[in-house]
């Protein structure tokens, strides 16, 4: 792979066959990754995927079964007290205190950080948020979208080299997290590296780089377009009349992997484009709907790789 | 990153400070919980109120139904003698012996008084005719003061009616005397001896009840999770959560004290300044203990059991409600453990004997061993990651 060139300096994260298990069950399996320095890399993969213990691995939450890594350089079994200096992890439930208004859980992070006027900088946080009319009130009387801008804010206060961000925009309305994402591009373009997990395809497409996990395996690695590039997938696009038929007929098919409808028309997506060719060629020549060569998106891609991992597992 | 960023957070300055951060949001999440704060005041007043007054180990008057089958003028005086000793209250006089029994097992009378035919003549041909004192004795401390004070009526009560002729039925008295000295309760006062208690057993629920949510607390509600992602170590964790409770149980034993001295009429005769200084150290052990429990459950629920579980032994085996020295060997040992045992000890020496330090020595060594031993557990077992 190209990242494996990255000069040293340059890798904010670099860990190397991760293994962690819960009760015998193995969540992450022999994850080897690499993370540059300054870039928002975006962590995607179904639910239950390992993403959070990744993550918990990362900031020193978790102690990994066998592995080894660093995470800015301090050794992620034996200096979790340093990374934890230098890490913001956002969790992916609200965790700062419900009872307690927006100025005291900033204070609370500035004093527990030992940021030199504790004050002013929870001051200073509240004034970037936006926040400065709303300091008193209780963190837990929130809206969704402003919980993760408070959470968001009280993690890069004492000012972290490196974000982890547990899917920090579930459940927050779009407007919400168009400004959220806008903040972490600021964040990174100020040097911040970030490693965000999500499940929106959107927000996924914002990130500089991805990396695809399932049931604990890391399956592609790269920016957006090289992941489509990397899966080679052939795509049809179907329109016209009796497609819920045609669709029905499509999945009986060998060569063709997968068959969504996506508003009025139909995407067929196959592995080998050949053979997808072939068993749609009959199909295609009827002239009973309209068939076009279509691209794959970033949401086929996982699919496809959400079903094959489950092949695997299964 | 600059070298002032890097060098942050080390040293002793910033371990107070995040101990500080700590001890703060502790003590503003503890004023916001209105009804827990108002708890934490009222209860030790209730508790106190209720119980330093309502508990007497020492009851009086106590309903006695009597059969009288003899007309003799000693039946009167004798009567009258228990009457005067204030434990009798001859409440009901029965007919015959079924309908006294049936008295006693009803439970209207607690005591039942069988004087038989031919008292006064058999007394007077100095037979040493008997009288039947049948007592519910279901509750042996309810009566045993009553039927200690029988044995002292039974000497003289007759003095005054055998004169003359017949003086020489009176008993004798015995050749030597013994002299009982109650010291420090010389009036036998059950408040003398609950009050201080009480101070020793409402410390110790509250205290442990409201440490031993504290972790889970956190757990339940998630804030666990990045508490721990932050720079901060299990001590500080540890010390700034027990730190609010103290001043908490300071204030409580302000008003327990007050109350004790102003209320009740419980004196002081020790060292006021060290009785306070060792109650904050009994103080501290419990909110070591309750803390213990919280970093053991995994569950407010948890929490409440283990403190309960926690609390009975104290309540029952350490003194405060029946006599330590009346259990066997193992209890004893078992409630030398106890810290509230340390503590009664300590509290009653200290108001009512006027104990001093030295006497109380092992009592505080004991007391601050269980809360050294209780601290290390927290430490070790307070789980620095979620695995």
């Amino acid at each position: 792979m190209a990242i494996a060139t990255i000069p040293d300096g340059d890798i904010a994260i670099d860990v190397a066959h991760l293994t962690k298990s819960f009760n015998g069950r193995a969540v992450v399996r022999d994850l080897t990754m690499q993370v540059r320095k300054g870039l928002i890399y975006g962590f995607l993969g179904p639910n239950g995927s390992g993403k959070t213990t990744t993550l918990r691995m990362l900031c020193g939450l978790l102690t990994p079964d066998s592995g080894h890594g660093t995470c800015l350089g301090f050794d992620i079994l034996t200096q979790a007290k340093e990374i934890k200096r230098h890490v913001g992890y956002m969790t992916q439930r609200f965790s700062l205190y419900a009872d307690l208004s927006i100025r005291e859980n900033l204070e609370f992070v500035a004093r527990v950080h030992d940021l030199p006027d504790p004050r002013a900088a929870a001051k200073a946080a509240i004034d970037r948020l936006g926040l400065s009319n709303r300091a008193d009130q209780l963190a837990g009387e929130l809206s969704g979208g402003w919980k993760q801008r408070l959470a968001l804010g009280a993690c890069i206060l004492p000012e972290p080299r490196l974000l982890l961000l547990d899917e920090p925009t579930a459940g927050v309305d779009p407007k919400a997290r168009r400004d959220f994402w806008d903040e972490i591009h600021t964040l990174a373009n100020e040097g911040l590296t970030v490693l965000v997990s999500t499940h929106y395809m959107d927000e996924a497409e914002r990130c500089h780089e991805i990396a695809y996990i399932a049931y604990g395996d890391l399956l592609a690695v790269g920016t957006v377009d090289e992941v489509i590039a990397g899966a080679h997938l052939a795509n049809w696009i179907v329109t016209g009349e009796g497609l819920a038929e045609l669709a029905r007929q499509l999945r009986t098919l060998p060569g063709v992997d997968m068959v969504a409808p996506f508003g009025a028309s139909l995407h067929v997506v196959g592995r080998d484009a050949q053979k997808l060719d072939d068993a749609t060629a009959e199909l295609r020549a009827s002239g009973a709907q309209v068939w076009a060569r279509g691209e794959a998106t970033l949401e086929d891609v996982f699919i496809d790789l959400m079903g094959r991992s489950k092949d695997n597992f299964a | 990153m600059s070298a002032q960023a890097n060098a942050r957070g080390r040293g002793f300055r910033a371990s107070f400070l995040r101990w500080y951060a700590m001890f703060v949001k502790e003590l503003i999440q503890l004023r916001r919980d209105r009804i827990t704060f108002a708890t934490m005041i009222f209860i030790p007043l209730a508790q106190l109120l209720l119980f330093g007054y309502a508990i007497n180990t020492d009851p009086r008057n106590l309903p006695t139904a009597v059969l009288i089958q003899d007309d003799s003028p000693f039946v009167r005086t004798f009567l009258a003698a228990m009457r005067a000793s204030k434990y009798f209250e001859v409440t009901y006089v029965a007919a015959s012996e079924a309908e006294l029994d049936h008295l006693l097992l009803s439970g209207k009378a607690q005591f039942g008084v069988q004087i038989p035919a031919n008292f006064g003549r058999d007394l007077m041909r100095g037979e040493r005719p008997a009288i039947l004192i049948i007592a519910d004795a279901t509750d042996p401390s309810a009566t045993s003061g009553a039927v200690s004070a029988l044995q002292g009526l039974t000497a003289s009560v007759f003095t005054r009616d055998l004169q003359g002729a017949s003086a020489s039925l009176n008993a004798k008295p015995a050749p030597f005397e013994v002299r009982v000295h109650r010291r420090y309760n010389p009036a036998g006062e059950t408040r003398l001896n609950i009050v201080p208690g009480l101070m020793g057993t409402i410390l110790t629920l509250t205290m442990l009840i409201f440490t031993a949510l504290s972790v889970t607390r956190e757990i339940e509600r998630g804030t666990m999770e990045s508490l721990l992602s932050m720079p901060i170590n299990p001590v500080e964790i540890m010390l700034g959560k027990i730190a609010p409770y103290v001043l908490i149980g300071g204030l409580q034993m302000g008003l327990i004290l007050g109350a004790a001295y102003w209320l009740f009429g419980v004196p002081v005769v020790g060292n006021l300044t060290m009785l306070i200084a060792l109650s904050v150290l009994f103080i501290i052990n419990n909110l070591s203990i309750g803390y213990t429990f919280s970093t053991i459950a995994t569950n407010q629920l948890q929490a409440m059991q283990m403190s309960f579980f926690f609390f009975l032994p104290n309540l029952l085996l350490s003194g405060f409600m029946f006599p330590f020295r009346g259990m066997p060997d193992w209890a004893q040992v078992v409630g030398e453990i106890l810290p509230l045992t340390h503590y009664l000890r300590i509290v009653r020496g200290v108001m009512l004997k006027g104990a001093t330090f030295a006497d109380l020595e092992w009592d505080v060594t004991a007391m601050t061993l269980f809360m050294l031993a209780a601290m290390a557990v927290a430490v070790a077992r307070f789980r620095q990651t979620l695995d």
